[in-house]
């Protein structure tokens, strides 16, 4: 079987010819995590502006014996910045076909799951559900399938979300910027898109088929959705799949480039890491651990002081609860990561990945009370 | 005669307007009482049509609101915010804030002129937050606002008054009340823009991220109230050089 050229847009993909992929690709080629030193680490917190080379000593392993003092710089950033609010949403996926073959994923299209799409009828059912938990904030998600979830499809499903939120975020597969216009008209006004990993031969050897596989048409997503009218986008890198500190600087590079591009774009970060899934684990995959996690989300903060950062399902309820109080900002609740597990009528489809903090909406806006924090359902009016 | 901050006709007698971003509702009740404030801001965006922890019913009542457009990124965006503030029963008063710049947030002048006129027009008691640029302040004095509310330095960053010449020219051109927002982070700087002579202080992030939240706003209008009354006692003046007691021209007879 021919491969496809991972570096070469498809029939239809709309080529922007944005220079901030160059930008990202050859910063991050030149950045060798270990050759920062420690001197390089406390004056990266001691500046009261962080540089790009000052990320990169923060993301390095030298500031791995300072993480106390980034966490305090951190938290400190993020008290200015946003209080104490934290913000909560959660996902609803409302298809899980996919036409891609992500190695680690456990939508692979090569994979024998249970595979489900929910009609109008269901996703109402599960928006209802969902609103009467009390949150104002949604993301909708699909496994990537033009063929099974169209625009069309997603857009009626963003209309159905305005009757019950008032905030969309979109986290499907990359389009084109008039389809990111007509998803905008139809309520959406945040689009996340994960590179995964910006290291584009390791992206080329995890992301075997599909249109996922075009790593520069992926990179200029979130560009194309500012151009469409959406007002913020999301980044991040998957970490574990490569080199994690230089995926983390290419990703936090990538965010600070766009804001620098387009000044009224709100920015904002993810930080998930691998998770077993369907998908055994590819053989290169790296072990982040909790303190490396947590490093990376501080180093984005410190970096991007006003972009929010959400903090995954996929870790535990111990580390979420930290980790908003000392860096991120947004956290998802009474998440379920298969197709309509939300309300009882729906079809069921399988998961995409294992969640590690099953909590429900109630429990963890109980929990970041508990925490001197302050739950916050809406920050936004579509207008 | 008692002193009073006059807004679109309103009196007040306090000169502290506190923000309510950025800490738990349950402590702003605390916060207005010590800080003795009549008004106080609201981003209209974080407040909710029912459901879980409405921002408004935290607010003390007899508390005039001054919603905010935060989230805003041109005049008519701004406008739509401000029309549905007035639906939600949130009063007359309206602080512009269009921002389209999220790092930061600094305000675009010339969108705010803009909305200012649409919104006074409406019968909008509007007060602009801008960046302290004289003709700038004039065009929104004639567009209708009711006061101007130049930034000290950028929203959140406790930077203090980065623009105080540039606010004192406001001050010395401008009829309206000059309230002072964005960047104030300590007490003695909100003193010094009251002795300036700055009609109020408007601070959120200060007060937010103290220790003690309702202390915070306590000295707040504290040194608000030692600011205003140094003000309108006239201070001494300031020189460059001492003013010897025994001059040299002393000798002088006719």
């Amino acid at each position: 079987m021919s491969m496809i050229n991972h570096l070469e847009y498809m029939d239809g993909m709309e080529n922007i010819g944005s220079d901030i992929q160059d930008k990202v690709i050859s910063q991050m080629k030149s950045y060798i995590p270990e050759s920062y030193s420690a001197e390089d680490v406390t004056s990266a917190i001691e500046s009261p502006i962080c540089t790009e080379e000052d990320f990169k000593a923060l993301l390095s392993p030298a500031a791995e014996p300072f993480l106390e003092d980034i966490a305090q710089k951190a938290m400190r950033e993020r008290n200015k910045h946003f209080g104490n609010s934290v913000y909560m949403f959660t996902p609803l996926y409302i298809s899980n076909y996919c036409e891609n073959q992500c190695v680690y994923c456990g939508f692979n299209c090569k994979n024998t799951i249970r595979r489900a799409k929910l009609n109008a009828e269901e996703i109402e059912q599960e928006m209802k559900a969902i609103a009467e938990t009390g949150l104002q904030e949604i993301l909708i998600l699909t496994g990537e399938s033009r063929k099974y979830s169209d625009i069309k499809y997603i857009g009626e499903a963003c209309k159905t979300a305005r009757k019950y939120f008032r905030v969309i975020g979109l986290e499907v597969y990359p389009v084109n910027t008039d389809e990111y216009r007509y998803l905008h008209e139809c309520g959406a006004d945040f689009v996340t898109v994960f590179q995964e990993t910006y290291d584009s031969d390791s992206y080329a050897q995890l992301h075997l088929g599909g249109h996922k596989r075009v790593f520069p048409y992926r990179f200029n997503a979130q560009e194309r959705a500012l151009i469409g009218g959406m007002r913020g986008v999301g980044f991040a890198s998957l970490s574990g799949l490569s080199d994690f500190r230089k995926d983390a600087f290419a990703a936090g590079l990538h965010a600070h480039l766009i804001q620098k591009k387009y000044p009224h774009a709100e920015i904002a970060m993810s930080c998930p890491r691998l998770r077993p899934s369907k998908s055994p684990l590819p053989v290169n995959t790296v072990n982040v651990t909790e303190r490396q996690l947590l490093q990376i989300i501080c180093a984005y903060r410190i970096f991007l002081p006003y972009a929010s950062i959400t903090i995954s399902t996929r870790e535990c309820e111990r580390f979420r609860n930290n980790a908003v109080k000392i860096a991120a900002t947004k956290i998802s609740a009474g998440v379920n990561v298969g197709i309509g597990e939300h309300s009882d009528s729906a079809d069921k489809g399988d998961e995409q990945f294992e969640i590690s903090d099953p909590r429900s909406v109630t429990q963890v806006y109980s929990a970041v009370e508990e925490l001197g924090m302050q739950p916050v359902m809406q920050e936004y009016i579509y207008v | 005669m008692e002193d009073k901050l006059i807004l679109g006709g309103r009196e007040f007698t306090s000169r502290f307007i506190l923000g309510s971003g950025k800490y738990s509702l349950d402590l702003i009740k605390a916060a207005v009482e010590n800080a003795g404030a009549q008004i106080i801001t609201l981003a209209l965006r974080r407040a909710n049509n029912g459901g879980a922890a409405n921002i408004l019913d935290y607010i003390p009542e007899g508390v005039t609101l001054l919603p905010n457009t935060s989230g805003a990124r041109n005049a008519e965006e701004a406008v739509r915010i401000a029309r549905l503030s007035r639906e939600l029963g949130c009063g007359d008063f309206v602080k512009i804030e269009v921002i389209r710049d999220s790092k930061y947030l600094l305000p675009d002048n010339y969108e705010t002129v803009k909305a200012t006129e649409i919104l006074a027009k409406e019968g909008f008691i509007v007060l602009p937050y801008m960046y302290p640029d004289l003709n700038i302040a004039r065009d929104l004095a004639n567009a209708g606002a009711s006061a101007v509310m130049p930034l000290a330095a950028p929203i959140g960053s406790n930077r203090g008054l980065c623009t105080r010449d540039f606010i004192k020219i406001l001050i010395d051109e401008i009829d309206l009340p000059v309230i002072v927002d964005a960047g104030i982070g300590k007490p003695s700087q909100a003193c010094e823009v009251m002795e300036m002579g700055a009609a109020a202080v408007m601070a959120n992030t200060a007060i937010a991220t103290a220790g003690n939240i309702p202390e915070m706003a306590s000295a707040f209008r504290l040194a608000i109230e030692a600011g205003r009354k140094a003000f309108l006692s006239g201070t001494g003046k300031v020189r460059e050089t001492a003013s010897a007691s025994s001059p040299l021209t002393g000798f002088l007879h006719d």
